[in-house]
């Protein structure tokens, strides 16, 4: 029975070199330390600050980029592996949905410099549109999956992976979680170790995925898996930690680990450094040296099911749901239910009737005028991904569908083409346009499709952060960087109606989006205006209701602005409106909506307002 | 081995919630301790509700603190905290909470005449009493009078120092290696105040409350119903007043004449007839009464 926690040294405490890192700052810091030399990335929560913190390395050591999708991150890492260099790419769990293609081509060419993805998966769906589970992914590509469980691992493994990369010729995955990605803990700090230079293996048999070329390449995979799975029976990750209880044992993985040790601190443990490929002999070894063997592991049950190939009667997903993120809570329950534990009293805890608080958009946001000219519009809206997807709900409710980074454009040829009613827009921010939306604009324009695409350029990848992205004319770095000229890029693609909008101007918005609409064919229309929040926060003179004249008709609350709120004052049983003034940036949206105009600059009013 | 001390940190986006929390957790790390510090900050810039598990001892496990196990509750927003009260620990956990109250748009959305906001009801009082030791704190307004509404969250963390074991002057160690540097001063004196504040509601009580009673004024709710007197001959079909009724219940009739669709959802805001440019609607808001005495 091999037990080994002393492989990875105990460094924590001891060394003097800890700092407090989030898992995404502690891999940049394992990429770092193994000598990466190229990193690319688009941002996504919760995987975005892995390229921040790698930007903040030196430039000599480094190239670290936003690219503009997470497949062309994926290729920028890949041709730096082809080139001999240790390659990184970061993504959220969806990215590489996107960078899927490359991926699964990679995984039979394998790698010349260590090539890594790190891949944030969202349990529990905090910012996503899914939670998939991004270890179906190594299983389905035959690659490597390691799967941290707090920061200081997050490091070591980051650092791992890019050895077994080399090592075993494969692409690498570290799949984490929000809840790894944004938590701190202590981290023992090392030096960066320059990588062995090794120049382009000119070898197309390998490098070239044509089928005479693949067809032996995956042969080559298998035999890689089969490596794998024997360095895993014995690497120092994955560890078995028996109690001196053996009525039951527990297999985990990750994120998993802490909340089994929290709640069970000294049962039997295998845990599980890598989720895939998964070694035979050990896990034989593991189940038959306990009674009952369970599996704790989020979302699918990946273990699990290999687990009961092998022919063990492991339970997993019988106890611990396949939905949602786990926490000591829930692991505590699925052992209660289980009947390892025993079931605690249910303590009386008084809980108010919790405040209804979603995400809205910023006080000023120029999403905000945008849509209410879209639901003034009468449109059928194919919405996408970004902060404007907030505009689904109340009060805008502005849009019909979100799917995926760049649908909208595509949704919305397929609902003209399929006869809808209604005028058909999509709805789709700078970012995203740029990410997958412009292969749906040249769709629509080939397919002579009847829709509006309103481009709503904020200067920004907002909704992760502030991004710079190729419309900002930075680099990840802050340098400057060329910027796209969206009205050039368009005509280019052959939209032969492209107007540009202050978003601000309401009238002017609804009236060009009326005439949009009524042009037959594509017409593109860019509401143009910064963020308020980045890469600058913007804050104008505020503006001030006139108590005595609001006759609280609550237009102005149609926007759902956040510095608008009721006063203590009413109108025909209704309240009227007050301005938190410094919440108030003076975008005047709410003075244009105004329906007796009683909406003025605090300034201009004087000793009067409010 | 003792159990790990845990802090749970809560609020709105922007109020400073991780900053608070990003202090205290290298507070504990200097005095040797393992510290985990969680946060999901996805929605965090846009209003949403934020909060930090911050756990510390000589071993910590899960990232996360279990409900009913927190040891201190440090709210900066007055709902938030009462959001959060299920992870206190309910026979010995320490509530701070700042009295402020944020009220998102969603709170105001009703417009029915007599509509209250809907926004926590519960007074201090009455979290007093289901709580083992509690303090609603005027935190904002201790640090608006020092001139910087923003230094409330260190109020709020010079109140939470006297509840932990770490000497004053590592607190404001701390204070100083997170707040920028141009704010070092007001916030020095922030913390000052919190801690000072809170030292001497110990003194006066066990638990005390904020001078500034929360209770929202209720209001009496006049009764009204709507009805809509629409001149069919003034419209002209604009459907202006279709698209940007608030609660969408107008439509145009086959003749595309503007008709009350759905006479349940309309609340009588007048929106219709204030941006009818031709008069044609007008809103009637009839006592309800009268309305169900006539039915």
């Amino acid at each position: 029975m091999p037990t080994a926690p002393e492989a990875l040294e105990p460094t924590r405490h001891q060394a003097k070199n800890v700092r407090p890192l989030t898992g995404n700052e502690a891999i940049a810091r394992g990429a770092w330390e193994a000598g990466v030399k190229v990193a690319a990335a688009y941002p996504g929560t919760p995987s975005t600050e892995i390229l921040e913190s790698l930007a903040r390395y030196p430039a000599e050591d480094l190239h670290a980029q936003w690219s503009t999708n997470e497949k062309v991150a994926l290729d920028v890492a890949i041709g730096a592996s082809f080139a001999g260099k240790r390659a990184l790419a970061a993504m959220k769990h969806v990215g590489l949905n996107v960078a899927a293609d490359a991926f699964m081509s990679q995984a039979y060419i394998g790698s010349n410099g260590g090539l890594v993805i790190a891949v944030a998966d969202d349990p529990g769906i905090h910012s996503s549109q899914n939670e998939q589970d991004t270890r179906i992914y190594g299983q389905f590509a035959t690659v490597p999956v390691l799967e941290p469980s707090d920061a200081q691992e997050a490091l070591d493994f980051t650092r791992l992976a890019f050895d077994l990369s080399e090592r075993f010729d494969t692409i690498a995955i570290v799949r984490t979680t929000t809840r790894l990605a944004h938590t701190r803990s202590p981290v023992a700090l090392g030096a960066r170790q320059e990588a062995p230079a090794r120049g382009f293996n000119e070898s197309p048999a390998k490098n070239v995925m044509i089928p005479a070329h693949a067809r032996l390449r995956h042969v080559a995979v298998l035999e890689r898996e089969r490596k794998l799975k024997e360095y895993f029976e014995t690497a120092p990750i994955n560890r078995v930690e028996l109690g001196s209880d053996r009525a039951f044992g527990i297999v985990t993985a990750g994120t998993c680990y802490p909340y089994v040790r929290e709640v069970l601190p000294g049962a039997s443990v295998l845990k599980l450094g890598a989720s895939w490929p998964l070694p035979e002999g050990l896990l034989a070894r593991f189940c038959e040296s306990v009674e009952r063997v369970f599996v704790v592991e989020e979302l699918e049950p990946v273990i699990e099911r290999e687990l009961r190939a092998l022919g063990f009667k492991a339970e997993g997903k019988l106890y611990f749901p396949r939905v949602g993120e786990f926490s000591p809570e829930i692991v505590r329950a699925g052992f209660e239910k289980a009947g390892v534990l025993a079931p605690r009293p249910q303590r009386g805890a008084w809980t108010p009737e919790p405040l209804v608080r979603p995400p809205v958009l910023c006080a000023g946001c120029p999403h905000t005028s945008s849509f209410m000219a879209v639901r003034a519009s009468g449109a059928r809206v194919a919405g996408d991904i970004g902060c404007y997807t907030l505009a689904c709900l109340d009060p805008l409710r502005g849009l019909d569908t979100t799917v995926s980074m760049g649908s909208s454009i595509g949704n919305a040829i397929g609902m003209s083409k399929a006869g809808d009613t209604k005028p058909v827009m999509a709805t789709i921010g700078d970012s995203t346009f740029l990410h997958a939306g412009i292969p749906g604009l040249i769709d629509a324009v080939y397919n002579n499709a009847n829709i509006t695409v309103l481009l709503l350029d904020n200067h920004i990848t907002a909704m992760t952060g502030g991004q710079d992205h190729p419309g900002t004319g930075k680099t990840l770095r802050g340098d400057p960087a060329p910027r796209v000229d969206y009205e050039a890029l368009v005509k280019a693609i052959g939209v032969k109606w492209v107007r540009t909008v202050d978003s601000y101007d309401l009238a002017a918005m609804y009236q060009t989006l009326r005439e949009a609409i009524a042009h037959r064919g594509v017409s593109v229309i860019i509401s143009n205006r910064p963020c308020v929040l980045d890469p600058v926060k913007i804050k104008g003179p505020a503006l001030s209701v006139v108590n005595e004249q609001c006759n609280a008709c609550q237009s102005c609350m149609n926007l759902g602005c956040p510095a608008l709120t009721w006063d203590d004052n009413m109108f025909e049983g209704r309240h009227k409106v007050k301005i938190d003034q410094s919440l108030c940036i003076g975008c005047t949206l709410c003075a244009q909506v105004c329906t007796i105009d009683c909406i003025k600059p605090t300034h201009a009013l004087g000793a009067v307002a409010q | 081995m003792s159990e790990p001390v845990n802090v749970l940190i809560v609020g709105v986006g922007g109020q400073g919630v991780i900053m608070v929390s990003k202090a205290l957790a290298w507070l504990a790390q200097s005095r040797g301790l393992e510290v985990k510090q969680s946060e999901v900050h996805g929605m965090a810039k846009r209003g949403g509700s934020v909060f930090s598990h911050v756990r510390f001892g000589e071993q910590v496990w899960s990232p996360t603190i279990p409900r009913g196990e927190a040891d201190i509750l440090v709210a900066l927003e007055w709902a938030e905290g009462l959001r959060w009260l299920p992870f206190l620990k309910p026979e010995a956990g320490i509530f701070i909470c700042d009295t402020k109250r944020i009220v998102p748009p969603f709170a105001c959305l009703n417009r029915r005449p007599g509509a209250t906001m809907r926004y926590s009801r519960e007074t201090p009082a009455e979290v007093k009493a289901h709580v083992a030791e509690g303090y609603a704190i005027d935190a904002t307004q201790m640090a608006e009078e020092l001139g910087n509404e923003r230094a409330a969250n260190v109020v709020l963390l010079g109140a939470l120092s006297t509840a932990l074991d770490f000497p004053g002057e590592d607190w404001e160690k701390a204070v100083t290696e997170f707040v920028p540097k141009k704010t070092v001063a007001v916030n020095l004196e922030a913390f000052r105040r919190g801690r000072a504040w809170i030292e001497e509601a110990r003194l006066l009580a066990p638990t005390a409350e904020a001078p500034a009673a929360l209770a929202p004024v209720a209001k009496p709710a006049p009764a009204y119903a709507p009805r809509l007197e629409i001149v069919r001959e003034w419209c002209k079909s604009c459907d202006i007043c279709v698209k940007l009724c608030p609660e969408r219940c107008l439509r145009l009739d086959a003749e595309r004449i503007v008709e009350l669709a759905d006479p349940a959802k309309c609340t009588g805001c007048r929106l219709c007839e204030w941006l009818c440019p031709d008069f044609a609607i007008r809103v009637h808001l009839e006592p309800a009464r009268a309305q169900e005495a006539t039915a």
